[in-house]
């Protein structure tokens, strides 16, 4: 499988990604620019990533500009035939901005942008280091759709305490239920505000966000 | 239009002898859009005319440089590998002071395009910040938006904020400092000068329109800040990160072309600085079509094309017949690229409107090197030095007990100048690039990886501006000897640093003494250092009616690390057996410590003890242990002393410690001590005051961490090299600190009290 990574005019993390998964995840990367569409070299199994930045500027609001990108139409068609799609940070933003997943993100509780260590676990699993840096990260919709994200096992990560506990202490921007990363129902589009590809280099000292890129099946 | 006269160069900050000059370069009296040319260039920001005679006293080539200082729009040294690394530190203190949101966020894009500008990619950028008394409400606001505003443009744009400093003294309350530094990478060969060659070769303008906002900018920062220019809001200019992010992938992007033969950012001074020094260094001319420059407001005059300031805007020329190359890149970037002009022969900047010559002046004239006025500005001793030299250690009692150590300890940890930044610093991305190694394992200095090479850069700001207030020569060695140690400890060899020089009013002789007397402290220390000034800013009249601030030249300084291996962080781990002191003791000296100035609310006194002999040596040997593999870890020894360099050290991996400096406390010695004595040696604490040994600063000294495996080929080598060194205890496995045998509390209430304390005086932003 391959991998692509989508570049937006304010992307900044796109060759962080690029060099996360070629150098340390060892797979092949093709680097997509915004104003393209075509995705054909890519099957269903191989997966777009949409990597953070602020793409367009995100004056207006984080990925609402981006939505409406050549590149992103074709992505758009590309998950919906089953295709897989990754977005950090500014890619999760864009990802509900285009309705590929549910909710919203909105500013940081504290109002503030937020860069430091944060820790994550899946569903029965370890706590994770992984760093998160945003200003708009806290996750948000109703009831109705947080009911069904759960019972569906549609969340991917809730943010926790080192320790491994779902706390206040241990959510950073205030997300309701703690939520750090989502899942569409059919399990393709994938969500999340922390960033696995500033936790993949030994140099770096931290390896966790490997274990997050394997947790979402896109490594086979 | 009316007649020009003195008065209207005096109107635009332009002296009257200033006025003569400019008849007598260009051999008639010019007219209004000439005069404001010359209010810019000439102005303090843009020329230098008070500090370039001593500027050129600084050991300005040399080592590893690949540019002299001055020659390009920032320094250029060789970091082996085919690569160069591009780095400078610049002032925005005059506009962060009136609105300090966007004076920041500005800050950063220009320095920004200063790298890039030379085709370097940043991958680093550093702040050095100075604020008023933390209480106060107009510092908390205006930290609060100076931090939101290094945010705002520095996480949009995507290079990592990796280090810095913040300090706060009542000194900065009217004149907050904000510093910003930035670190680029370059392929050598793949460098561009800002020069402009070659005739009828077409001038591009690229990047944001051209507006009203900034005009005078550059005469704005080279005056005093009054009551009055509160009110010149359109002075500061509004920054537009996103738009930069474009510009500059778009900029490295067609510097592959070929087609580029001379690139400079557009800023202080605006069009007139990016044509006249282009022109000036080629030796050329350029016709100039003003009304074909893009802007944002309709009925721009002339003078207001030249002068204004608005951000994220550059100066192309190119090859004659490769316009197209440019032009699809910069339309794959959806940038404005205008074609404004061309070279020509003359050596004459004429500026056009509509056809109408607006303008014609000798680019020479106007720039620093050419034309532009040097002065020499008088100079006398401080009076408030007598003040200084009178203090009496004394006069103040010493720590009496254990308990009020423990008192003093607590509160030091707390004090503004030493506890976490974290408030600060979490606001900013500091590890986009994924290259940052401080992120978990931070070091001294900052350690950012440079992926190209396989090597890394250690890069730090320092300066301790109450050093320099009390002592000016000494006070800037030590912030050169400060950051070349923050750079060793980290396992790196300092190359060269960057300056940004903040000072008083230039005009002022007492003020001048501190300046003359910095830049020879400064420039003694690099020549010792081997570590060449490659550049950087000088920003005078940070001075309100009361006065003016501390002396601070801030030093951005640049050291490589070739092996990755020699990485060494500040923070214990489980192998940190023992606790060593290395550096000269120095029997009684608290001066210009925070602990006299802050917690015995001393103004005046000495700074702290120093030797530059005895500091490199000390350094030398550090990078020896480091190298051959001794160290657990490294951590000098600056604000706060012993102390708060152990506590820090243990913060990091929340190792806890036991600290009997032996003989310290005679009363205490036992068999514990006694066997720490055969260990290390003489006892050099005996007949020390309490309060010198844990809080005062002298300098060089390191505290280390060495495993019990190591302890004897440490001990041999600090003999060997005739290094003062003292044991001061060991790390625990109870995550509790332990001083003089008295339990303390666990590390987690300490690092509470370090890492909240500024957040909790922080109220209302």
């Amino acid at each position: 499988m391959k991998f692509g990574v989508v570049v937006f005019p304010g992307s900044n993390c796109d060759r962080d990604m690029q060099y996360a998964i070629e150098h340390d995840l060892k797979k092949e990367v093709i680097m997509l620019w915004h104003k393209d569409s075509d995705l054909s070299m890519f099957t269903t199994d191989d997966c777009i990533v949409l990597p953070g930045g602020f793409s367009y500027g995100d004056y207006l609001r984080c990925g609402a500009i981006a939505r409406f990108s050549p590149m992103m139409k074709s992505v758009i068609e590309f998950a919906n035939k089953g295709g897989k799609v990754l977005g950090v940070c500014n890619g999760f933003q864009i990802l509900c901005e285009s309705g590929l997943l549910p909710g919203v993100l909105l500013r940081n509780q504290n109002q503030q942008f937020i860069c430091k260590n944060v820790y994550i676990k899946g569903q029965n699993e370890e706590a994770l280091k992984i760093p998160i840096a945003h200003g708009e990260g806290r996750y948000y919709a109703d009831d109705a759709v947080l009911n069904e994200l759960e019972t569906n096992g549609q969340v991917l990560f809730h943010y926790c305490t080192e320790e491994g506990a779902l706390t206040e202490e241990g959510n950073p921007n205030g997300s309701t239920h703690h939520i750090a990363g989502i899942k569409n129902k059919s399990g393709n589009v994938f969500g999340m505000m922390p960033h696995p590809e500033r936790a993949t280099s030994a140099i770096l000292q931290n390896e966790d966000g490997k274990k997050v890129f394997e947790m979402l099946g896109i490594l086979n | 239009m009316s007649e020009i006269t003195i008065k209207t160069a005096q109107e635009l900050r332009l002296a009257a002898e200033e006025f003569q000059l400019i008849i007598e370069k260009i051999g008639r009296t010019p007219n209004f859009t000439e005069l404001c040319a010359f209010s810019g260039m000439w102005s303090e920001h843009c020329s230098y005319k008070n500090s370039i005679k001593w500027l050129k006293t600084l050991p300005r080539s040399g080592g590893r440089m690949l540019v002299e200082a001055g020659e390009e729009n920032a320094g250029l040294m060789d970091i082996g590998n085919n690569y160069g690394v591009v780095f400078k530190i610049e002032s925005h203190n005059h506009p962060s002071a009136i609105e300090p949101f966007q004076g920041a966020a500005t800050g950063v894009g220009g320095i920004q395009r200063d790298i890039f500008t030379m085709g370097a990619r940043p991958i680093a950028s550093l702040n050095s910040l100075r604020f008023g008394n933390i209480d106060d409400n107009k510092t908390q606001r205006l930290l609060a938006g100076v931090v939101h505003g290094i945010g705002h443009y520095g996480n949009c744009f995507g290079v990592p904020t990796v280090g810095g400093e913040v300090y706060f003294e009542d000194c900065y309350h009217t004149n907050p400092l904000v510093n910003a530094m930035s670190v680029g990478i370059v392929k050598i060969g793949d460098t561009v000068s800002a020069t402009a060659l070659g005739e009828g070769n077409p001038v591009f303008y690229v990047g944001s329109a051209t507006g009203k906002d900034g005009i005078g900018g550059a005469s704005f920062a080279s005056a005093n800040i009054t009551a009055e220019s509160t009110e010149e809001l359109p002075a500061v200019q509004v920054g537009d990160p996103f738009q930069e992010k474009k510009l500059l992938e778009a900029c490295l992007e067609v510097i592959q072309t070929g087609a580029i033969v001379g690139m400079q950012d557009m800023g202080a001074a605006g069009i007139i600085c990016s044509t006249a020094e282009m022109s000036a260094k080629g030796g050329v001319g350029m016709h100039i079509d003003l009304d074909k420059v893009p802007t944002r407001q309709q009925n721009m005059k002339a003078w207001e094309l030249l002068l204004s300031e608005s951000q994220e805007r550059m100066l192309m020329v190119v090859e004659k017949g490769r316009e197209a190359e440019v032009l699809k890149v910069f339309d794959k970037w959806d940038l404005s690229c205008s074609e404004v002009g061309h070279v020509t022969l003359d050596g004459i900047l004429s500026f056009y409107m509509n056809g109408a010559l607006e303008a014609a002046l000798p680019a020479h004239e106007l720039v620093l090197g050419g034309g532009a006025p040097q002065y020499d500005r008088a100079y006398t001793t401080p009076e408030y030095l007598h003040k200084i030299a009178a203090f009496d250690i004394n006069t103040i009692p010493d720590i009496q007990d254990n308990a009020e150590l423990l008192s003093v300890a607590k509160q030091i940890v707390q004090l503004p100048n030493i506890a976490s930044k974290r408030w600060v610093y979490t606001q900013y991305d500091s590890m986009v690039g994924t290259g940052n190694v401080g992120t978990n394992g931070p070091s001294d200095a900052s350690v950012v990886l440079v992926k190209e090479t396989g090597k890394a850069l250690a890069i730090t700001t320092d300066c301790n501006s109450r050093y320099v207030f009390a002592d000016p020569y000494k006070g800037a060695q030590i912030a050169v000897a400060e950051a070349a140690r923050n750079i060793v400890c980290s396992g790196g060899e300092p190359i060269g640093i960057t300056n940004c020089l903040n000072f008083g009013n230039p005009y002022q002789p007492e003020v001048y003494y501190q300046f003359v007397q910095a830049i020879k402290g400064m420039g003694d220390a690099c020549r010792k250092f081997n570590t060449p000034v490659t550049g950087g800013n000088v920003s005078f009249y940070n001075q309100h009616p009361e006065g003016a601030v501390y002396p601070t030249p801030t030093i951005g300084m640049v050291g490589i690390v070739d092996d990755l291996e020699d990485i060494t962080t500040l923070g214990f781990t489980e192998k940190s057996n023992y606790i060593i002191l290395l550096g000269k003791q120095v029997i009684n000296d608290i001066g210009s410590s925070e602990y006299i100035h802050k917690i015995k609310g001393i103004e005046y006194s000495t700074a702290p003890y120093f030797d530059l002999e005895e500091e490199i040596k000390l350094q030398n040997f550090i990078s020896k242990a480091i190298k051959d593999k001794l160290l657990v870890s490294a951590h000098d020894v600056s604000e706060g002393g012993v102390m708060v360099t152990l506590l820090e050290s243990a913060f990091v991996n929340n190792i806890g410690i036991s600290v009997i400096p032996f003989d310290l406390y005679l009363d205490d010695k036992d068999a514990e001590t006694d066997s720490f004595n055969e260990v290390i040696g003489d006892n050099v604490a005996i007949g020390m005051r309490k309060d010198s040994f844990w809080f005062g600063e002298s300098q060089g000294r390191v505290i280390v961490s060495v495993s019990a495996d190591n302890l004897n080929s440490l001990l041999t080598l600090v003999e060997v090299w005739d290094i003062q060194s003292c044991l001061l205890g060991y790390a625990n496995d109870t995550q509790t600190i332990n001083v003089n045998k008295n339990d303390w509390g666990t590390i987690k209430e300490w690092k509470e009290l370090y890492n909240t304390a500024i957040e909790k005086r922080i109220t209302s932003h």
